[in-house]
């Protein structure tokens, strides 16, 4: 291995730091002993814990199955890390290669990684959201105290948002017996992430295990009680409702803002890089020395005509880092592109759904197995005549042959005769996305055009 | 491509104490139409690639008859078992199965029987005792599956002997039929009677049960009412409570046989896991890569053209699948030929792979883990009597009719 001697010195006795200690920041710090980095190796993060997984906080950890203190990351191996814990990072100097951190102090680099995702996007109105009963979900805190108030048995929850965290939130008050309203100001629960045709299906799961789905609506106002206590919501439909706990679900904002004046292509879309995870500045030039990975990052992905794509997908955010991490210590011949295929799952109300590709790029929709009615089925997904991304509710199996489709640009609608192929998945249908600049909760997955600085969100609450 | 037909020579008998070799030629013709009629598909990913594919279906009827090389399991008086039908029927009685036999239902079906397969394994061996040498296949492996299946299923200890009868001669309808025509049409008959006995047993177990339920699989079978879809029929029961007597015996059987073989020729293996026992884990995966007990997924048809491996295979056509040969192939494992107890990303086919991956695969786990720990714990310097064993005529179920083992001791 011809390594120039500075790569080497790195490799051997170089000072990394991560920021962002979850999941893509552990991956990326046990890749990167895993390739050999010998040296000093820095993890910081402003949640107090090591890292954990957020998938079970709104599925067994809010069932009470999982303790919230029994997530923690498993570990493939020691990566003998300085650990900087409930600290955060609030700037980021390039030309002298340092962070700087939430206690005064500061740490140099000589690769940074950046890798601290996203958080739960608030209740817009401040004193509405500091009411007891007003809850988000994103990290264990918050998981434990809203199974703490689950558990108490409230009269009623109010989620609001129908995106992929609240519909299984609503879907764990079921299991729990507890009466919930869903409030979701698109027409349909999921419509962002699957389109209203397969939306239609999740909200007929909703009406059948007993949820009480608002579509087409907003809440308008959260009120309190005397003691500052949630009692009651105000709907854009006029109508109002009793209950003691809301759970705010308008999905996500990228941890940026310590970025600010950086010089990065950092803002409210996440921080652009290029397919090998550097980050882009913001005069659309990659860095050498900083890299990103994980919900926080924006990157162009070929399979997608090299768009922008932000993905708040588990298996992105390990796939990722492990590119991003093998590509900071690899010399540029060796360095490996982030051709992740987008990849996500979900459980709710009894099922299992899986969806591969961007969903939300797709004009067309065809069930191509299966049937809706059933709750059973693969929907193949079309952009200009081809497979860009397939869907399935209990039937994962057949996800691995659509992704090859996906993959191989194969023609849509599906012209083979398949197994399970049912007289209503002959002919596609349109998608039914809503129109982009009116989002519904915030999609796990946004396509953002093809410039690295690209800054402009449109965004109004709920 | 080849002159002689390389599955000709697969099913030959005289090939299958080490079929290996075979294998290795197929692969360099990933994907070939053999001589016989039928496309093999003898590498990893192909195989993989055609498991997952929703233009392949198992059903037979898709199949023109004369495009059909082997002789039906299924009872011609039964619906067909899932093993042999496509989604949504397949999906259906497997989730059926799966409520009275695993996870979210019924989660601790399989790990409560652990207890009683180790009694059973203990019971088998102390048979042992007073001898210095067995026939694994007859003594141990042989008898060891059905009654496992017997307590599964809720068949009480007092009928084991009838059933362990019927079990036996139903299991012999997958074997390649041998003989002068008398003897085959009287083997027919023999599985046809057996067959029928079996289920009317079983009728009568199921009514039983559903008056009176206990817990175990038949009674669950027989007492659910679905849930948004319609439950079994007596029909379907009966023919899916003998797919699992049939796809869980000669399988189990040839693991464990397989495995002491392998062992045997291996005594580092051998003796790593008596000083390991947590060794059996990877060892039997290994186990299921090295010397699967099903070599062969036989008669998949397309239902349209599928292009692979720079083929076209055309609809209609009748495919072979060899995950035996995909399970050493180099360009998926490393050393593929080699017998590594601990081998990583063992990802092996000897469960096959996508929606009809085997339904027993944790029980099969249990049962050859516990076996072969036992087995190595217990006899004192086992030997291999002959080697390589005689064979069962059986290409696709492939294992040891006999497996004679010498010892000198019993530990307790
Ligand atoms: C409730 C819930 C359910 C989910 N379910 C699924 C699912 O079913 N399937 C799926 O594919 N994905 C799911 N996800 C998404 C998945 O968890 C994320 O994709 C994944 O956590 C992304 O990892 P990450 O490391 O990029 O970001 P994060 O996990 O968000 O980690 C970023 C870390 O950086 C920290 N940080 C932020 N700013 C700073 C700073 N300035 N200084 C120091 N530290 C900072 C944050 O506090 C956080 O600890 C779910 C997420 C949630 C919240
Ligand atoms: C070591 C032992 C075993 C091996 C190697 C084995 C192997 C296999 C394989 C390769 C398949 C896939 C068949 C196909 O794709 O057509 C399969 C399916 C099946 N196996 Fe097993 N098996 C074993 C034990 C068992 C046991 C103990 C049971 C029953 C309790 C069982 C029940 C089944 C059933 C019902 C199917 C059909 C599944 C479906 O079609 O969906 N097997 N097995």
């Amino acid at each position: 291995m011809a390594l120039d001697g500075s790569l080497e010195r790195l490799r051997r006795e170089g000072h990394i730091v991560v920021v962002g200690a979850s999941l893509a920041g552990l991956r990326a710090a046990e890749t990167l002993r895993e390739e050999g980095f010998t040296g000093t190796l820095t993890l910081i993060g402003d949640e107090p814990y090591e890292p954990y997984d957020r998938p079970p906080l709104s599925k067994q950890v809010l069932l009470g199955r999982v303790p919230v203190d029994h997530t923690a990351l498993p570990r493939r191996l020691a990566i003998d890390a300085r650990w900087r814990l409930g600290v955060a990072a609030t700037g980021l100097d390039m030309a002298a290669k340092r962070v700087a951190l939430a206690d005064g102090t500061s740490v140099e680099y000589d690769r940074l990684l950046i890798a601290t995702g996203v958080r739960s996007r608030p209740w817009p109105n401040e004193l509405e959201a500091g009411l007891d009963g007003v809850f988000t979900l994103r990290t264990r805190d918050d998981a434990a105290r809203l199974v703490h108030r689950l558990r108490a048995g409230p009269r009623r929850v109010l989620v609001i948002g129908a995106g992929f965290t609240g519909s299984e939130i609503a879907s764990v008050c079921r299991e729990r017996e507890l009466p919930v309203t869903v409030a979701e100001r698109g027409p349909a629960p999921l419509v962002g992430a699957l389109g209203g045709v397969i939306g239609e299906v999740a909200a007929e799961l909703q009406h059948e295990h007993g949820v009480d789905l608002r579509c087409g609506v907003m809440v308008t106002g959260l009120e309190g009680d005397g003691a500052g206590r949630l009692r009651r919501a105000h709907f854009s439909d006029g109508d109002a409702l009793e209950a003691e706990v809301a759970v705010v679900a308008l999905g996500a904002t990228r941890n940026t803002e310590w970025l600010a004046g950086s010089g990065l292509a950092a803002g409210p879309r996440g921080i652009a890089c290029d397919a090998g995870c550097r980050a882009f500045d913001i005069r659309g030039i990659v860095a050498d020395d900083v890299f990103v990975a994980g919900d926080v990052a924006r990157s162009p992905h070929p399979l997608f005509g090299y768009q922008f794509l932000s993905l708040e997908h588990w298996g992105n955010a390990v796939a990722q880092a492990e590119v991003a991490a093998h590509n900071m210590i690899s010399p540029g011949e060796r360095r490996r592109p982030h051709l992740w295929t987008p990849y996500f799952w979900s459980a709710q109300f009894g099922v299992n759904i899986k969806s591969v590709g961007v969903p939300n790029m797709a004009d067309q929709v065809i069930v191509s197995q299966g049937s809706l009615g059933e709750h059973r089925f693969t929907a193949a997904y079309g952009y200009q005549g081809r497979v860009i991304a397939a869907v399935t509710f209990d039937q994962a199996k057949w996800l691995e042959f659509y992704q090859r489709q996906i993959e191989q640009a194969a023609p849509f609608p599906p012209p083979f005769t398949a197994v399970d192929r049912r007289p209503e998945g002959m002919r596609p249908v349109p998608a039914g996305f809503p129109d982009p600049s009116v989002p519904t909760h915030g999609p796990e997955v946004t396509v953002s055009g093809h410039s690295p600085t690209d800054q402009r969100v449109t965004f109004t609450p709920a | 491509m080849t002159s002689v037909s390389l599955l000709g020579q697969i099913l030959d008998h005289a090939n299958r104490a080490d079929p290996y070799p075979l294998y290795a030629e197929l692969r360099r013709t990933p994907v070939v139409r053999d001589e016989f009629g039928p496309y093999l598909v003898s590498t990893y990913w192909e195989i993989h690639s055609l498991l997952h594919d929703p233009r392949v279906s198992s059903d037979v009827r898709h199949l023109a008859p004369e495009a059909r090389t082997t002789v039906s399991t299924d009872d011609p008086d039964l619906p067909p078992s899932f093993i042999r039908l496509d989604p949504p029927d397949h999906d259906r009685l497997r989730r059926l199965i799966m409520r009275t036999y695993g996870p979210p239902h019924t989660p601790r079906r399989v790990y409560d029987l652990r207890g009683e397969i180790s009694s059973i394994v203990s019971d088998l061996i102390d048979r042992f005792q007073g001898r210095d040498r067995i026939d694994l296949v007859e003594d141990f492996s042989y008898p060891f599956p059905v009654t496992v299946i017997c307590r599964l299923l809720g068949v009480p200890h007092e009928d084991e002997q009838r059933f362990h009868g019927w079990a036996d001669t139903v299991a012999t309808a997958i074997e390649p039929p041998v003989g002068t025509p008398e003897e085959r049409q009287a083997h027919r008959e023999a599985v046809r009677e057996a067959r029928h006995q079996l289920a009317a047993y079983l009728s009568g177990l199921i009514d039983q049960r559903r008056r009176a339920p206990r817990d175990d699989m038949i009674s669950g079978l027989a007492t659910d009412r679905g849930a948004d879809e319609s439950p079994m029929s007596l029909p379907e029961m009966l023919s899916n409570l003998t797919l699992l007597l049939i796809a869980g015996h000669e399988t189990t059987v040839n693991i464990i046989s397989n495995g002491m073989l392998t062992l045997l020729r291996h005594l580092d293996a051998l003796e790593r896991l008596r000083a390991d026992p947590d060794l059996i884990f990877p060892l039997v995966e290994e186990l299921l890569r090295f010397e699967p007990p099903v070599q062969l997924l036989p008669e998949r048809t397309t239902l349209d053209d599928i292009e692979i491996a720079g083929t076209t295979i055309p609809k209609g056509a009748s495919l072979w699948l060899v995950p035996a040969s995909g399970n050493r192939d180099p360009q998926r494992f490393p050393e593929p030929d080699r017998f590594r107890p601990d081998r990583p990303d063992n990802q092996h086919f000897g469960f096959g792979s996508g929606i009809h991956n085997c339904i027993g695969a944790p029980l099969a786990r249990l049962e050859a883990q516990a076996a072969l720990t036992e087995l190595v714990r217990r006899l004192d310097n086992p030997r291999l009597v002959e080697d390589p064993p005689p064979y069962r005529r059986n290409a696709v179920l492939r294992g040891p009719r006999h497996l004679a083992i010498a010892y000198d001791g019993l530990k307790r």
